[in-house]
């Protein structure tokens, strides 16, 4: 199964960043076993642009479409087994120590 | 009749799980694999007195189960592999001999239903949907909810199952040791569930049969015999804690010849494969309490032993009352009172029931029953449940006299 990964940052406190694998081995190994397709991290926030239509127009605004604390900033495309596999590949990212990972599959539209 | 309908509550609570778990893994429905499942024991009940029951009570209701699968996928048309595959369902009983790697069905549905990415509350209730066969209707009373909120909680666990991508698989190594505890905890919600005051006595059943069959699957799991054996103890004395008038007994007060000495011998068989885990702690404290002949003979020492270890791998606030209220009773109230304020240090206890209960009853055997009594009062009056209440006063009453 194909798996979006957003990885996003935490405001709560109890994040244990100084505990976090390092991400460039992260990714060569995930990309080794072939667990990780495409990723990348995202521009900060302030970067964002909002793009909607409404009554035949576009409308756009700065910044991302939900006003959170906690804020995507990257993306990685992942092919695993199923949840589990996924979650092993999650937890050893660096940002699950220091902030948090939503893993979305890819909608099974079969 | 009754021979046949007992027949079929016999092979059903054998077989169900078997069943349901096998349709599971081979047409990947939850919905349809319960439904022939349920199909096959109401044809059995009608056809059963009729035909007289058969010689494998337990393949017919697979076999039943399969037809009427088939025949809902044909209809559906499924593709032909999974058709095939189910037509290769046959006999639900194990393969017996050399079993190797062969995961049995109901594990791998027992740890799909506890998986950790569902809530808490969903794997309660489709564990004892799915894997018990409990109604959806029983499952809604326990939980305080309708019918027909209970039945949405159930489907939407089953729905999150194939949409989050839940694999439907026992885990094994690493994974297995990480995830094992989550399952004994759902079978211990449902076992305390049933066996609280105003509890489901029938998931206290359920609780039991599940940890039985989990500790046949799995027999070298030490805290599976731990949390198994722990059942059986606690449950041996269900037909005794209560008085006439359906209020809660304590040990000291119970008439020990009324408590079941069949499931205390099976929870000391299951205790002797247990370790020095938290459940199997557990029960050991729960065996010294099942095997005294008296209250006065209870090996409190032993108990207070386990206690300190208990203590020393989970150290809740409970835990540490409770070890406080054994060395209270083993080594002298003073003891006790003294394990009983470091307990309550952190404040975490205030206002908890049982707290203000132990610290009575030490305060009362230190020689001070008008502050026990009063102890005893302000825990009934904070307790949640009536027998409860009414067995807190009963002891507030006797030190007033």
């Amino acid at each position: 199964m194909r798996f979006m990964m957003f990885v996003c940052t935490d405001t709560e406190p109890d994040t244990d960043p100084d505990a976090a694998p390092d991400i460039e081995q992260w990714v060569a190994e995930r990309d080794a076993r072939g667990q990780r397709l495409e990723g990348s991290v995202l521009a900060p926030p302030s970067g964002a642009t909002t793009v909607r239509v409404r009554g035949g127009e576009l409308l756009l605004s700065d910044g991302p479409f939900a006003e959170t604390k906690e804020v995507i900033v990257g993306f990685d495309i992942l092919e695993c087994a199923d949840l589990d596999e996924a979650v092993e590949v999650a937890r050893a990212h660096p940002m699950a120590y220091g902030g948090r990972i939503e893993l979305r599959p890819f909608a099974d539209l079969d | 009749m009754l021979d046949a309908a007992g027949a079929v509550a016999d092979a059903g609570a054998e077989a169900y799980p078997r069943i349901v778990a096998a349709l599971i893994r081979v047409t990947g429905d939850w919905t349809l694999a319960e439904d022939c499942a349920q199909e096959a024991l109401a044809s059995a009940l009608e056809r059963w007195p009729r035909d007289g029951v058969p010689g494998n009570p337990g393949g017919w209701l697979m076999t039943a189960a399969r037809n009427r699968a088939v025949d809902v996928l044909r209809r559906a048309s499924v593709e032909r592999r999974r058709l095939r595959d189910l037509a290769l369902l046959t006999d639900p009983e194990p393969p017996t001999g050399a079993e190797g790697d062969v995961v049995d069905d109901r594990l791998r549905l027992v740890f799909t239903c506890c998986h950790p990415a569902l809530a808490l509350e969903a794997r309660v209730a489709l564990t004892l949907r799915t894997v018990a066969g409990v109604p959806t209707a029983d499952i809604a009373r326990a939980f305080l909810v309708s019918e027909s909120s209970m039945t949405r909680r159930i489907t939407r666990a089953k729905t999150r199952i194939a949409t989050a991508g839940i694999p439907y698989r026992v885990p094994t190594g690493p994974a297995l040791v990480e995830r094992l505890p989550g399952v004994l905890a759902v079978l211990y919600l449902l076992f305390t569930r049933g066996y609280d005051a105003d509890g489901e006595p029938a998931f206290a059943d359920e609780a039991i049969r599940l940890a039985r069959l989990l500790d046949r699957l799995m027999p070298d799991q030490p805290e599976v015999a731990g949390l198994r054996a722990l059942f059986l103890f606690q449950n041996s004395r269900r037909a005794a804690r209560r008085d006439q008038a359906g209020d809660l007994l304590t040990l000291d007060e119970q008439d020990r010849s009324r408590w079941d000495h069949a499931a205390i011998a099976e929870g000391l068989t299951a205790l002797a494969r247990a370790g020095r885990g938290p459940y199997a702690l557990q029960a050991r404290i729960a065996a010294a309490h099942a095997t005294a002949p008296t209250a006065a003979d209870t090996d409190w020492a032993g108990i207070a032993g386990c206690y300190d270890e208990l203590a020393r791998l989970r150290p809740t606030p409970v835990v540490r009352l409770n070890r406080a209220l054994a060395h209270g009773y083993a080594y002298g109230p003073a003891a006790g009172l003294t394990l009983i304020s470091e307990a309550r240090a952190g404040g975490t206890l205030d206002g908890y029931p049982p707290a203000l209960a132990a610290e009575a009853e030490l305060t009362a055997r230190h020689g001070d029953p008008v502050r026990a009594a009063a102890l005893f009062r302000t825990a009934a009056d904070l307790v949640g449940s009536d027998p409860e209440r009414r067995a807190l006063l009963r002891r507030a009453d006797e030190l007033d006299r």
